[in-house]
């Protein structure tokens, strides 16, 4: 029984993930550029809802409000002082680097503006627990909010890139770029949008993360940041089913291993199983393989 | 023609070295007339540590081309199997200096080892995927470390990755590396002037590897890699050798670390993920594939925070912001633009011009 309730906590940790992989799959195939400041954007957004529901008694709905418009209007910032002028750079070490600066950046903004010490951040959920099983079984509410969330997010993120323009319209920048734009489409207004998506859907995740595991510190959103990156290489870079199917894997096998193997190594075989998989198939279980040009 | 050439590559060396030497003539000059607080005679190994350090990522970075952010956990290797192997042998080797080198060529060799074992599956991936394996790995051996039960008695070592009782060591038995609390009563071996030698050490073989045929050889797979692969330059072999090189130097750094503090911890502070950026940044502030570049920003990144004692909470703000203003000035290609249309060099030339 508890082998059940560890595979549900894996499931809803793999949501988080999944969310998180969003961001990063959206951006890596629009803008090809590794996001490293969106782990931290996932703290941002976690510290908003902290900010206005626990220290300024706002009701939880206009925190998460704030967050989300704060995370989408930060995220759009982002892009446009630090990753646009580097768009046509000569290296695409100069963006990554740049990307660990914002990522830095964030970190420290936080660490002075709240301290290093660790906050306790109230459950934004006020849903109650389920007990299946007669009461074997003990499902959060925290649980049952993320796995839904996370549908949602996904078949919602779904229909809009196949079913509108401005969807059709980034799919068709991560295919090329100069040709979109002969094609009318507004690049740069495309590659900020898809910032802005990946942002608010980072604002949420760090919600979600922080309800279930409610301690907030500046470096909060690096270690599930770089995790939920695992998971979009995992699940295949670019791909929205995958980065489903690959933060939900993820998310079981952290919990299981925390569960049967060791609390301190689980980290270390998350990142195996990234080495792994981009040792023996680099395009992630639904990636496309790309041929290198001359 | 050819002259000319080399002697202004020789030139440069010498410059280098004698920007170290004269450093440390100045240096101790200073010790020994009393001129430096005990706070900055504290400093002054660490900073040899970051100097090769940074050193040592810009031949990976620079030279090689390639991200790196796993250069805190070469470090992790080198410190820990250095701090392991004096402490085994502290009454078999009296000889401090003796036992010290030996520490010093084994951590090397360790962390060059696990540089070369890491680089093979590794090196084939390419930028961004790169730097999230690194970084990944620099995460794994800091856990592997943290959970790593070493002791010692009259029957020879026993491992455990549980705890130290687990260990079943006799009466007679110790235990060295112990968990998360790492190695304790490492002797303090460390001073500035072997950090010193291990310095120019360090830049004899950068120095020396990016100058020769094999350098070239590196540096050709950084700017083209499909171009050098089809003059025939064996990749996997040129891109091995640089990041195992690069990891030896780190691991030796790692040793003289160890050898500076009583006790021996992988926290996320000193092995994680922060202490390579805080070496990346080193890196690019110093110019990315300049040697002596690298060298004066980590000496000035390293006493400046200390000098100006009140901005140490900005200290890493700083640094991030360093690092962002850095990357925008040097490769935004507005920004060259701009440069190019209002340097120094272009405002002489239009004086002259005028005349």
């Amino acid at each position: 029984m508890s082998f059940i309730s560890y595979l549900i906590n894996g499931i809803s940790l793999g949501s988080v993930y999944a969310i998180i992989a969003l961001g990063y799959t959206m951006v890596y195939g629009i803008a090809k550029m590794l996001n490293f400041a969106h782990g931290d954007v996932i703290m941002v957004g976690g510290f908003t809802v902290f900010f206005a529901v626990s220290m300024q008694g706002l009701p939880t709905a206009v925190g998460i409000l704030l967050s989300v418009v704060l995370c989408t209007l930060l995220g759009i910032t982002i892009e446009y002082i630090a990753y646009r002028p580097l768009r046509q750079a000569a290296s695409s070490l100069a963006v990554l680097i740049t990307a660990i600066g914002v990522s830095y950046f964030l970190q420290n903004m936080a660490l002075l503006i709240f301290g290093a010490n660790t906050k306790a951040f109230t459950s934004v959920v006020t849903l109650p627990a389920i007990k299946l099983a007669e009461g074997q079984i003990i499902i959060s509410g925290e649980t049952i909010v993320t796995i839904i969330s996370c549908i949602i997010i996904m078949t919602g993120l779904t229909l809009f890139i196949n079913k509108t323009k401005a969807g059709q319209a980034m799919l068709a920048v991560s295919e090329d770029k100069g040709a979109a734009q002969l094609m009318g489409i507004n690049v740069n207004g495309t590659i900020s949008l898809t910032f802005a998506i990946g942002s608010a859907l980072a604002a949420i995740a760090g919600m979600l993360l922080c309800s279930a595991y409610p301690s907030l510190t500046p470096y909060t959103g690096s270690m599930p940041g770089i995790k939920a990156f695992v998971a979009a290489v995992f699940g295949g870079i670019g791909s929205i089913p995958g980065a489903l199917i690959g933060g939900v894997i993820l998310g079981i096998i952290e919990i299981l291993s925390k569960a049967y193997i060791s609390s301190q190594l689980a980290d270390a075989i998350v990142f195996m199983v990234l080495i792994i998989v981009l040792l023996v198939k680099p395009t992630g279980i639904l990636g496309k393989k790309i041929q290198e040009k001359v | 023609m050819k002259k000319m050439k080399i002697n202004k590559k020789t030139k440069d060396n010498i410059i280098t070295y004698g920007i170290v030497l004269v450093a440390y003539i100045v240096m101790e000059l200073l010790i020994n007339t009393g001129h430096i607080s005990s706070l900055m005679q504290g400093l002054l190994v660490p900073l040899c540590v970051y100097v090769i350090l940074a050193v040592s990522l810009n031949l990976t970075v620079g030279i090689l081309g390639e991200l790196s952010l796993g250069h805190a956990g070469f470090m992790c290797v080198g410190a820990f199997t250095g701090a392991f192997f004096s402490k085994c042998t502290q009454n078999a080797i009296p000889a401090d200096l003796l036992r010290f080198i030996l520490a010093i060529i084994i951590g090397a060799i360790a962390a060059g080892i696990v540089g070369f074992l890491i680089g093979m599956p590794v090196l084939r991936l390419r930028g961004d995927y790169l730097a999230i394996v690194t970084l990944a790995f620099g995460e794994i051996i800091k856990n592997i470390i943290n959970v790593l039960y070493v002791g010692k008695d009259s029957d020879g070592f026993h491992f455990s990755l549980k705890d130290s009782l687990s260990l079943g060591l006799k009466e007679d038995g110790e235990v060295i590396i112990n968990g998360a609390q790492g190695i304790t009563g490492t002797p303090k071996d460390s001073t500035f002037t072997i950090g010193i030698i291990l310095i120019v050490l360090t830049l004899i073989i950068v120095l020396n590897l990016i100058h020769s045929r094999d350098g070239r050889a590196i540096m050709s797979i950084r700017d083209n890699l499909i171009a050098a692969e089809s003059i025939g330059i064996n990749i996997t072999k040129y891109k091995l050798m640089a990041f195992s090189v690069s990891a030896a130097l780190a691991g030796m750094a790692g040793v003289l670390y160890a050898h500076n503090l009583n006790s021996l911890m992988a926290t996320p502070k000193n092995f994680g993920y922060n202490m390579s950026i805080m070496i990346l940044v080193f890196v690019v502030l110093g110019g990315i594939g300049n040697i002596r570049g690298s060298i004066i920003s980590a000496v000035i990144l390293t006493l400046l925070p200390e000098l100006l004692r009140g901005l140490s909470n900005y200290r890493m703000l700083i640094y991030s912001v360093i690092l962002i203003v850095m990357m925008l000035f040097n490769w935004s290609p507005k920004l060259i633009n701009l440069r190019e249309k209002y340097s120094f060099k272009r405002l002489f030339k239009k004086t002259r011009e005028v005349q």
